[in-house]
């Protein structure tokens, strides 16, 4: 009798659904609009400006050159190359960290958990350009973490975080790892919240130790959740802009610039070229498209 | 062996808790230091806080700067809960192939990089500016339209309406309620919590945004705060407490929501990816 009533009114809304075919319709026609306009327009103009020169609006089809010009350029391959080091150092450390921070935090007989979890999340309120200025107070010359390293005597000399190449790229990485890791870490703890405590209790009693229950259990069941925090953690990386801006203005000497940095520079700090700068932009969108292909292939070959 | 290794528990996670807290504590101590005592690397809170203040008002147009956040802000989250709850609601109430196919080329949308779209935006706002000023460059239209539909929130949206009962649905069909009324009358009450969870994430993200306003928003009278502190902290001698207080100011808003609110905003975000 239950099930029978549970039926009946999902059969006639799916009746009145079909009458009303644009009331449908009128619920999400803003939005399809809104993101047509401001999302799949732009991106369009984009590519059609990428095959175009000039300078401000005066642009006109040149083919191919833009492209061309791409591998010819080494502000361009230094910007690639600094983000792709940003990405392959600072992604992985961070989601290990967070994946690890997590799993401390699961334990269920850990005290101050509450405080642990808020401290570590707390940088995520943080406006990206806020915390920017602040790092770059912290790390500059003489700012308070060489004055506590010098005093530490764990250096000799001031490092030279922001003027530095080496040091500078360093320090970015340290920023977003800060930044970032509280925030990659809320979504494994919510996924581990969803694993059953038994699996756990059966590994311990076959004598796993807690390496191998962190490599065995934990990491295989929360593949789905790291899979979309490294893509997202990925495409964010491919769009650093407003750290690198706010700490070192891409120096020195271009070592910290990114590509969206200077795709920012093409269109309004140098000269107006809107159509190369379309063109380096578009670099962006292959990469994500690639990388994305990329991990979803590479989490999906170790499911099989 | 039980007992140590919860030891280096404690001790790794106090660690990483006080490098996260850090950089807070020192912004907060600073404020009250002069920019003198802050290059030193005074960790005690001083008496400047108040001197601080008035620098910031004098050098800055802090009030302006707020107001055009707050302005800005709030619009763009209002509008933006509309659209996407609309929207999710839509696509999940009245769900049919040829919307599934619409909801997929709208999630591909989250793919664009921001980088790929800042020119033509630029250049649309740009081309609109003679004719219709109030939403051309330098307004704080121009600020809120590209960003105030996410296929993100859309997507949180309609996740989270599969668990809205459908029962509600039909007594509100039975009862003669229109398509809207139900959406408007039972709805709406129904997922306040979705509401704020979203609400929070839109805000943060809005009181937040950099590089957008700063291609389109060009003179002081329409900067926002992060414009006004990326500024502050590009000059030769910088008067840190004054900067210091600024940052605090500028980070209080998002700081108390995510305090007040903590448990929508963890909700909002893992429900995501459920």
């Amino acid at each position: 009798m239950k099930g029978v009533g549970e039926v009946k009114p999902v059969r006639s809304s799916l009746n009145i659904r079909r009458r009303n075919i644009w009331t449908g319709w009128s619920f999400i026609l803003l939005s399809v609009v809104m993101i047509f306009i401001f999302y799949f327009y732009p991106m369009l103009q984009a590519l059609i400006m990428s095959f175009q020169t000039g300078t401000g609006s005066n642009l006109e089809f040149t083919g191919l050159s833009n492209y061309q010009r791409l591998f010819d350029d080494n502000m361009f391959i230094t910007a690639v190359t600094n983000t792709f080091i940003y990405l392959l150092v600072q992604v992985p450390v961070m989601i290990l960290l967070a994946l690890f921070i997590s799993v401390l935090l699961n334990d269920s007989k850990l005290k101050f958990k509450g405080f642990f979890r808020t401290a570590i999340f707390l940088p995520c309120v943080t406006s990206l350009v806020a915390y920017s200025v602040v790092f770059k107070y912290l790390f500059a010359g003489d700012g308070l973490v060489n004055t506590l390293l010098l005093k530490l005597q764990l250096i000799d000399a001031p490092i030279g975080w922001i003027t530095d190449p080496f040091w500078a790229k360093i320090t970015i990485i340290i920023a977003i790892t800060w930044r970032w890791t509280g925030y990659n870490m809320i979504f494994y703890l919510s996924a581990l919240q969803n694993i059953d405590v038994s699996i756990y209790e059966a590994a311990r009693i076959d004598g796993a130790s807690a390496p191998r229950q962190f490599f065995g259990i934990t990491v295989p069941l929360l593949k789905p959740i790291i899979l979309f925090t490294s893509i997202t953690s990925t495409i964010g990386t491919l769009q650093l802009f407003d750290e690198v801006m706010n700490i070192t203005k891409g120096g020195p000497g271009n070592a910290t610039l990114t590509i969206s940095q200077y795709i920012y520079n093409l269109s309004f700090k140098y000269s107006a070229d809107f159509g190369y700068a379309a063109t380096v932009s578009y670099s962006i969108v292959i990469m994500i498209v690639l990388l994305s292909f990329l991990q979803f292939k590479v989490a999906g070959d170790k499911n099989g | 062996m039980a007992k140590s290794k919860r030891f280096f528990t404690y001790l790794f996670l106090g660690i990483i808790a006080f490098v996260s807290i850090f950089p807070f504590a020192w912004m907060v101590i600073s404020a009250t230091n002069q920019s003198v005592d802050v290059t030193k690397g005074r960790l005690l809170p001083g008496s400047h806080l108040l001197e601080n203040f008035r620098n910031l008002l004098e050098t800055t147009d802090l009030q302006q700067s707020l107001l055009n956040s707050a302005k800005i802000s709030i619009t763009t989250t209002i509008l933006a809960l509309l659209i996407a709850s609309l929207a999710g609601y839509g696509f999940e109430v009245f769900r049919s192939r040829t919307k599934d196919i619409v909801f997929n080329i709208l999630l591909v949308s989250m793919m664009i990089p921001f980088a790929a779209m800042m020119v033509p935006l630029y250049r649309m706002f740009a081309s609109i500016s003679n004719t219709v000023p109030w939403l051309g460059i330098d307004t704080m239209a121009s600020v809120i339209l590209p960003t105030v539909t996410t296929a993100f929130l859309i997507f949180f949206f309609r996740q989270s309406t599969k668990m809205f009962p459908k029962e509600l649905l039909e007594a509100g069909r039975i009862d003669g309620l229109s398509e809207l009324g139900i959406f408007l009358r039972i709805y709406l009450p129904t997922m306040r919590t979705t509401y704020a969870a979203g609400a929070i994430i839109t805000f943060m993200s809005s009181w937040n945004n950099y590089l957008w306003p700063l291609i389109v928003l060009q003179t002081p009278e329409t900067k926002t705060m992060p414009l006004l502190i990326s500024n502050l902290g590009s000059g030769y001698a910088p008067d840190y407490g004054m900067i210091l207080i600024a940052i605090v100011i500028g980070t209080l808003p998002t700081a108390l929501v995510f305090f007040l609110m903590q448990k929508q905003f963890v909700a909002g975000m893992t429900g995501s990816v459920k």
